[in-house]
């Protein structure tokens, strides 16, 4: 209870150093998800590319959570992820240009971004295929007998598959440190919620193997980084999986190639009053946390970092098709 | 017959796996095993038994009946800095983890190019001929050996059932080994200080001059029975045993092909799109002008596997059939 509380506090009352990380964390995911659609368009990007736009206080709430050692297992929309973790924006659209100087060396895409360093597993874009692999990171570091936290990131679509129930059953069954973390914005690509849903109650869905579980507004940064850092203590504390539903919205179609016929352009004005970039930043505002130079500054860094970004992406360089079968296999031996 | 039989002792096929379990286990602290009923019920084939009690349930893991969920845990440990060892009961139900096998393990390091590998190994049953139906008779260890990024293993010989493991364990990259269930009883003897071995080339398992017969696992019993009875008639077959069907070590069987000038593939897989399809491409592409004889493949009728005990020998390759097509290939030009 007195993480709980804690935790609360915590939402209720940022600091300005806090404020000014969150909303620049925020912005550079818009910028980026921005530049990326314009590149597509250049035809700079190709293959599918899925925007984050609407859903950015999930990545950038949850992720406050994690220490540098831990572990993220994402999905195929997971630019934002990546980019909070710490992997370079220059990296992460060198990726999208297909360039070997691309945090996958240009052998994944916008889909499959890997950073070791960060220990970013990924970019995974078989929906759930995710879930089980974050069981067995987090199985590791319990048989190994480290305090890490593994965090995996899934869509509600992903709740559909049998995958989500194998390894929900497994982390409770076997007490491991995975934050499951379900983006819920109500969509499996074009299919509603209830249209794929007996349950839509995502988290009650996980209440069901045991696993503490709570819905969050996730289009508020503080609800998620409070709900987020309860639920690591809890599991840093020995206190295995935990479970939670952020409830959001993606203002962009599914993909480049989505004419989204199955929404309401009303529905997505409605969601976009409620976007968690602009209510953080007026909420900041009105408590005199942060003012408009403040604004003002993160988001003319933000643009120049994308900026800068786009002419590293721009001057790197192809990999030779002769490498096209490294990578198959490892190379020499294991460390 | 002599002097090489100190140190020889007789086991089970199933005495050699269970032994080279231990072993592992016993000498790296990051191998586990884990599985359906590796456990407390001491494996489905009886492989792991005794395990649980020498090593825990920690090591010696239970798992659910979800084929997908802990053969992707195991690519997640391995990616955490384990090594586990995966047992699927029987590849029939490896088709449910067919999405972390083929979607996942296997294109772990190429899609994070070159970042993470994924030390990990699957063991399944594998076979059919134990009248258990369509359902759990599979042979399905071609139709992986399809897939680049994995490696498969197929041992036949006490030998390799004791030795595969070890090596597997130390490849970087995920490897799966099918154990025909047909052979878990089988004995025969191995050296006392039997260790890892080679897993990237095919062996000749008898030598002959006049047909090469290629093929792997149960196959290999059925094919020397069918030498032996070839020989008494003056056929002298040569016997491969692929060991590895990826990557396949074409070397091995392209030299014999050169040596017997015909060549016929056993397979108790099916003929359409199967492993015995990709032999004869590798013969026809690097030996054809060595040929006398069409490259002539035994493989399972392209049926379900029937219960019936008749219908199913009627099904799969039998030592009878091939040594009708030997002789028959033989015979065209001897």
């Amino acid at each position: 209870m007195k993480t709980k509380q804690t935790a609360k506090a915590k939402a209720a009352a940022p600091d300005r150093a806090h404020a000014l990380h969150l909303l620049r964390a925020m912005t550079r995911i818009r910028r980026l998800e921005e530049k990326c659609a314009e590149l597509y368009s250049a035809m700079k990007i190709r293959g599918f590319l899925h925007l984050y736009d609407g859903e950015e206080a999930v990545a950038v709430g949850v992720l406050q959570a994690l220490e540098p050692e831990d572990a993220v297992v994402a999905t195929y929309r997971e630019h934002a992820h990546a980019l909070v973790r710490g992997v370079p924006p220059g990296s992460i659209l060198a990726e999208m240009y297909g360039k070997q100087e691309g945090c996958s060396r240009g052998r994944g895409g916008s889909m499959h971004l890997f950073d070791a360093k960060t220990r970013f597993y990924g970019g995974n874009a078989i929906v759930g295929g995710g879930l089980p692999i974050a069981v067995g990171l987090a199985l590791a570091d319990k048989m190994q007998g480290r305090q890490r936290v593994t965090c995996c990131f899934f869509g509600e679509g992903a709740v559909a598959e049998g995958e989500f129930h194998e390894s929900l059953n497994l982390a409770v069954l076997w007490g491991v440190p995975v934050l499951f973390v379900c983006e819920n914005n109500l969509y499996a690509m074009g299919t509603a919620i209830q249209f794929e849903h007996a349950v839509t109650d995502i988290a009650r869905k996980a209440a069901c193997y045991n696993l503490p579980s709570a819905p969050v507004d996730g289009m508020d940064v503080l609800a998620v980084e409070a709900a987020a850092r309860e639920a690591a203590a809890a599991i840093r504390a020995g206190g295995g999986p935990r479970f939670l539903e952020c409830r959001t919205y993606r203002f962009r179609a599914h993909s480049m190639y989505d004419a989204e016929l199955y929404r309401s352009k009303d529905e997505v004005r409605q969601w976009k009053k409620r976007c968690p970039i602009a209510t953080f930043t007026q909420r900041m505002k009105r408590r005199g946390v942060l003012a408009d130079a403040d604004v003002k500054a993160i988001e003319a860094d933000a643009a120049r970092e994308i900026e800068e970004a786009v002419a590293f992406a721009e001057a790197c360089t192809w990999e030779p098709p002769e490498d096209a079968t490294r990578f198959v296999y490892s190379e020499g031996r294991m460390p | 017959m002599t002097g090489t039989e100190i140190g020889l002792r007789t086991l089970t096929y199933r005495d050699a796996v269970r032994e080279a379990i231990r072993e592992a286990l016993q000498k790296d602290e990051r191998d586990f095993l884990m599985g359906e009923d590796v456990g407390h019920y001491g494996g489905c084939f009886a492989v792991s038994k005794g395990l649980l009690e020498e090593f825990g349930p920690e090591r010696i893991r239970d798992t659910p009946l979800s084929e997908s969920g802990f053969v992707g845990a195991g690519i997640g440990a391995a990616l955490g800095g384990m090594r586990p060892i995966v047992e699927v009961m029987t590849v029939n139900f490896s088709m449910l983890a067919a999405d972390q096998i083929i979607n996942n393990a296997s294109v772990y390091l190429y899609m994070s190019g070159g970042q993470f590998n994924v030390p990990l190994v699957i063991r399944m049953a594998t076979g059919g001929g134990r009248q258990l139906a369509a359902q759990h008779s599979r042979c399905l260890e071609g139709w992986y050996a399809h897939i680049p990024g994995i490696k498969i293993l197929s041992p036949a010989t006490i030998e390799d059932a004791r030795g595969m493991l070890w090596t597997a364990l130390e490849d970087p990259d995920p490897v799966l080994i099918f154990e025909n269930s047909g052979l878990y009883n089988m004995e025969g003897t191995l050296a006392a200080d039997a260790g890892p071995v080679d897993i990237h080339r095919a062996r000749v398992r008898r030598a002959g001059r006049d047909v090469s017969i290629i093929t792997y696992s149960a196959g290999l019993f059925k094919s020397l029975e069918a030498a032996q009875i070839l020989a008494a008639e003056g056929i002298e077959a040569e016997v491969i045993d692929l060991r590895t069907l990826r990557p396949l070590d074409e070397g091995t069987f392209l030299d014999s092909v050169a040596r017997t000038h015909r060549a016929l593939i056993v397979d108790e897989g099916w003929r359409s799109g199967g492993i015995s399809a990709e032999i004869a491409s590798r013969i026809m592409e690097g030996a054809f002008y060595e040929l006398d004889a069409p490259v002539a493949r035994l493989c399972s009728l392209e049926a379900p596997m029937p219960y019936a005990k008749h219908m199913e020998t009627a099904v799969m390759p039998q030592a009878d059939r091939i040594v009708d097509l030997a002789r028959r290939m033989v015979g065209a030009h001897g």
